[in-house]
């Protein structure tokens, strides 16, 4: 495995005392993979990202990248491992620094690591920027003068511009309209292939997640629910939370049907005892309100969290 | 695929604000008073090169009566219009320099408190409360009676009482910007901290700071003249607080003494003033001036 | 045949710096629900905002806007405001930004209630509550006295929706209402606006960017492309049988839960470029990201052709029946 977390807990201080953002996740990102991790705002999918990059600090856990302990190494160990893990984000007009052209946001990178004289950082920015689909007419410009979908472009640019080997993306389509989200999806899986990257790919939109993903998380409140590799997940869903976010994806063979799922997303400051999604749950009996299910593998590659699961 | 870069054709950040400031007339106003107040100052020595406390006409000649002396002369036959334009030097020089001290100093600590927050914000922001409970005048008066008025320690002084502004604001600045996402792609590719900070962050954080700048030299002209009417200047430099300030028991006979400094400094401020406010307005994103 | 309730036609919004609606038109039954689908800059919100009379001052509006046969753009401002609001309501976006932070949603809906019904405190907080209960808020008669920042983004979108239909207008317009929440409360949203559409007898707007949702909920289908319509139809024809090439790579290029596509079975199709990259040109918007382009296209906006069945597509090639079914 790439990447690994074993147990991982990640807590943020509120006024109302601890908020356990993420509750104990282990998940694996294999070398060429691509690993989708879906949920709801709130569940603690972004957080996750950033705990694995090591933007938030970890309250207990581990994370392995590429066998190193990430959580444990110094700052200056931990410098060759940024290179090789990198982050794509959600808002094209926030991950982009309004003051610099696009050249110094591609270029820095390659300074911060020493990499390369003044002509090779230019040649590989040069190559950067056309493989993204841009032209190097882009360089001299500013962040604003570009249209979403290219500043998404340019993101996924400096993430790449350092060859990691591990690619975060967190809801990289989501703020982009549909004809260019399609652009965007392409884009990401032909640098996949072209630099052999491992992707774990954060979303909340099940369809792109289908179709960027080998494998696919199911995440609900700081837990990974369900866990299966391939198809099995879209056509054998064993947990209730996720055949309730596959119905709620709107679909003309459902004309007007309530949705399956009432009730509001608890907030992560106060999870239910027991299972947590027993309260909105259609499945719900006594066992769930006391304990908390195990996570088990019930078909090969398929594991979940639930009581009632094989029901 | 997507090649095409839509050419809005929007200048860079800088060059659009300028335009956007040269677009004011109160800024030009401003600024053109201002240009022609730091001329005189730059060419007091060429054009009084006379020492201006020197004697050197009758007392109390009032304006016009006078071709040589068109601003007239105080009560010690000192000439007005020398002593308002080597004043003009001093509170300039000390308004400019003080800023400039107080600002950095700000910087340095309202971006470190509100760029590493947690332990050290908590520290800074106590010191930043400290100078700011302090009534700024009284603390203004009493740091330059204790350290003798000269023109260095007055500034100083004035640094002291300003930096707590900038820094909060800084401060503010820095506690939004480093949540962005850029600053966590810049801490994720492996970014020091010098380089968040200096790169990243503060050329973000600059306009709010240009701004407040612009009306901290203001404050800081009259906070200088107020020290030197009260007798806490270098006593062998003229500045327009000292012109006031010798001649206060004169306001009854000889007016034109205490009005003629006073104007100065109330049309230098307000063009600083004018200036700033005209810097908010371009720097200000969502101000109309600028799409 | 009576009047439609809402009919726009020849709509244009005009901005100093361009028209970023010019054209356009369709009309509602009561009861009805019609989507207008389009990406960021089609003009979708800005017809919304027309119809409401909210649009910004700089911008002029011409055409006619009739509701119950009375054009609303004729209609002095203070007529306008006696229907905006009563008989004509809006849900906005973001739930958010929406709602007044340091008001309580009871006085929030009160408010309405007081202004065009005149009804007293105690009769508008009453009636508060029954809205709550009507859009589905738990305890209503506690979260009456909340303030919006208490409430989840769903309950905050329910709040909006009680406040838009506490003077039970005949036309709702929902401007991307399920747009800034989570799936699952997504349909909620969707099944409770659906609900008082039935039960209030109410027509709806829905605009929206996602064609899932306008075969799920829509009886008809308006796609607008760069301010212009670019074809109508009923959902079930539109997602079946797109017509236009807009339509039609706008289907191809969304990754579909049902079909079940992944990346190793080859890459989406794309439809390429931007909506902007056409601004200033003569002819169809559509023609620099078209694969079928004619040499009238370039000249001038191709008429809406009526394809029978209330079905209009603004496309040479509907014209050519091969292409339609081909497709």
């Amino acid at each position: 495995m790439l990447l690994e977390t074993h147990d991982l807990h990640v807590r943020f201080s509120t006024q109302n005392g601890a908020l356990h953002a993420v509750d104990g996740v282990s998940l694996g990102v294999g070398r060429g993979e691509s690993v989708g991790l879906v949920g709801e705002s709130g569940c603690g999918k972004s957080t996750l990202a950033k705990a694995v990059l090591r933007l938030l600090p970890v309250a207990a856990g581990r994370v392995l990248f590429d066998g190193q302990d990430v959580g444990t190494l110094s700052a200056r160990d931990l410098q060759p491992l940024r290179r090789r893990m990198q982050i794509v984000f959600q808002d094209p007009f926030g991950s982009l620094n309004p003051r610099h052209t696009v050249e110094s946001i591609l270029t820095a990178p390659l300074v911060v690591h020493g990499l390369g004289d003044r002509q090779e950082r230019r040649r590989r920015v040069e190559e950067i920027v056309g493989q993204v689909g841009l032209s190097s007419s882009a360089l001299s410009r500013y962040p604003h003068e570009f249209s979403g979908g290219q500043r998404q472009r340019i993101g996924i640019a400096r993430a790449l511009i350092l060859k990691p080997d591990l690619v975060i993306c967190d809801e990289p389509v989501s703020a982009l309209d549909l004809s260019i989200q399609a652009q965007i999806l392409n884009l990401l899986v032909g640098m996949k292939r072209a630099l052999g990257l491992s992707y774990l790919f954060i979303s909340h939109d099940l369809s792109v997640v289908r179709f960027i993903s080998d494998r696919v998380l199911v995440m609900y409140l700081g837990r990974i629910v369900e866990s299966a590799a391939g198809d099995d997940l879209w056509q054998a869903p064993l947990h209730p939370y996720t055949r309730a976010l596959m119905q709620a994806v709107p679909d003309p063979a459902r004309r007007r049907q309530a949705p399956a799922l009432s009730g509001d997303l608890p907030s992560p400051e106060n999870v239910p005892p027991g299972c947590r999604f027993h309260p909105r749950c259609p499945l719900a009996t006594e066992i769930c309100r006391r304990q908390d299910p195990a996570f088990r593998e019930l078909r090969p590659q398929h594991a979940v969290a639930c009581h009632h699961a094989e029901a | 695929m997507a090649a095409t870069v839509e050419t809005s054709g929007i200048a860079p950040v800088g060059r659009r604000a300028l335009r956007a400031f040269l677009r004011n007339p109160t800024a030009i106003v401003g600024s053109l008073f201002l240009a022609f107040v730091a001329m005189l100052s730059l060419m007091a020595p060429w054009l009084y090169p006379e020492d201006p406390l020197s004697m050197v006409a009758r007392p109390f000649l009032w304006p016009g009566q006078n071709p040589a002396f068109p601003l007239g002369t105080d009560s010690l036959g000192r000439d007005v219009t020398a002593g308002l334009v080597w004043g003009g030097r001093i509170s300039l020089a000390v308004g400019l320099a003080a800023t400039c001290l107080g600002v950095s100093f700000g910087i340095v600590v309202g971006s470190t408190a509100g760029y590493f927050g947690g332990r050290i914000d908590n520290l800074l922001v106590r010191l930043i409360e400290i100078f700011q409970t302090l009534p700024s005048f009284l603390l203004l008066v009493v740091l330059v009676a204790i350290a003798q008025p000269t023109i260095e320690t007055v500034t100083f002084a004035i640094a002291i009482v300003t930096w707590p502004t900038v820094a909060r604001l800084v401060r503010a600045e820095f506690r939004t910007l480093r949540e962005r996402d850029f600053v966590t792609a810049a801490r994720a590719l492996g970014f020091g901290h010098i380089r968040i900070v200096m790169l990243e962050i503060l050329p973000n954080a600059l306009p709010p700071i240009i701004v407040t700048a612009s009306v901290l030299v203001a404050t800081a002209i009259l906070m200088e003249s107020a020290l030197s009417f009260l007798g806490l200047s270098d006593p062998n430099l003229v500045s327009w607080g000292s012109m006031i300030g010798s001649s206060r028991e004169l306001l009854r006979s000889a007016w034109y003494l205490s009005a003629i400094p006073g104007i100065a400094i109330v049309c230098t401020v307000l063009s600083i003033n004018l200036i700033g406010d005209a810097l908010n307005d371009a720097l200000n994103p969502r101000s109309p001036g600028i799409e | 045949m009576a009047s439609p309730l809402l009919d726009v036609r020849g709509l244009s919004v005009r901005f100093p710096t361009g028209s970023p609606v010019i054209d356009f038109g369709f009309h509602i039954e009561q009861g009805e629900t019609v989507a207008v689908v389009g990406e960021s800059g089609s003009g979708k919100s800005l017809t919304a905002l027309a119809i409401m009379g909210l649009l910004p001052r700089r911008a002029a509006a011409t055409g006619t806007i009739a509701f119950r046969g009375v054009d609303l753009l004729a209609l002095p401002e203070k007529e306008r405001r006696a229907i905006r609001g009563r008989q004509v309501a809006m849900v906005f976006q973001e739930p958010m930004t929406s709602l007044n932070p340091v008001m309580t949603v009871g006085r929030q809906i009160g408010e309405v209630l007081r202004r065009h019904e005149g009804l007293s405190s105690a009769a508008a907080r009453a009636r508060a509550i029954e809205l709550l209960d009507l859009v589905r808020v738990a305890d209503p008669h506690l979260r009456v006295d909340d303030y919006p920042h208490r409430l989840s983004g769903g309950m905050r979108q329910r709040v909006v929706i009680a406040i838009a239909v506490a003077c039970r207008p005949s036309l709702l317009v929902a401007d991307e209402p399920t747009t800034a929440l989570d799936v699952t409360i997504q349909a909620q949203i969707l099944d409770l606006l659906d609900r008082l559409r039935r039960d209030l007898a109410m027509a709806l707007i829905l605009i929206t960017h996602d064609l899932g949702i306008v075969g799920q909920w829509a009886d008809r289908v308006v796609v607008m492309y760069a301010g212009r319509k670019a074809e109508e139809a009923s959902p079930h024809e539109l997602l079946a049988h797109p017509v236009h090439p807009y339509t039609r790579g706008l289907l191809a290029a969304s990754p579909r839960l049902s079909a079940g596509a992944n990346y190793r079975q080859g890459p989406l199709e794309e439809i390429p470029g931007t909506i902007a990259s056409a601004a200033g040109e003569p002819g169809c918007p559509f023609v620099p990201r078209c694969d079928l382009v004619q040499p009238s296209c370039r000249v001038a906006p191709p008429p809406l052709v009526e394809l029978g069945g209330g079905r209009l597509v603004a496309c040479p090639i509907a014209a050519v029946p091969e292409a339609v079914h081909a497709s």
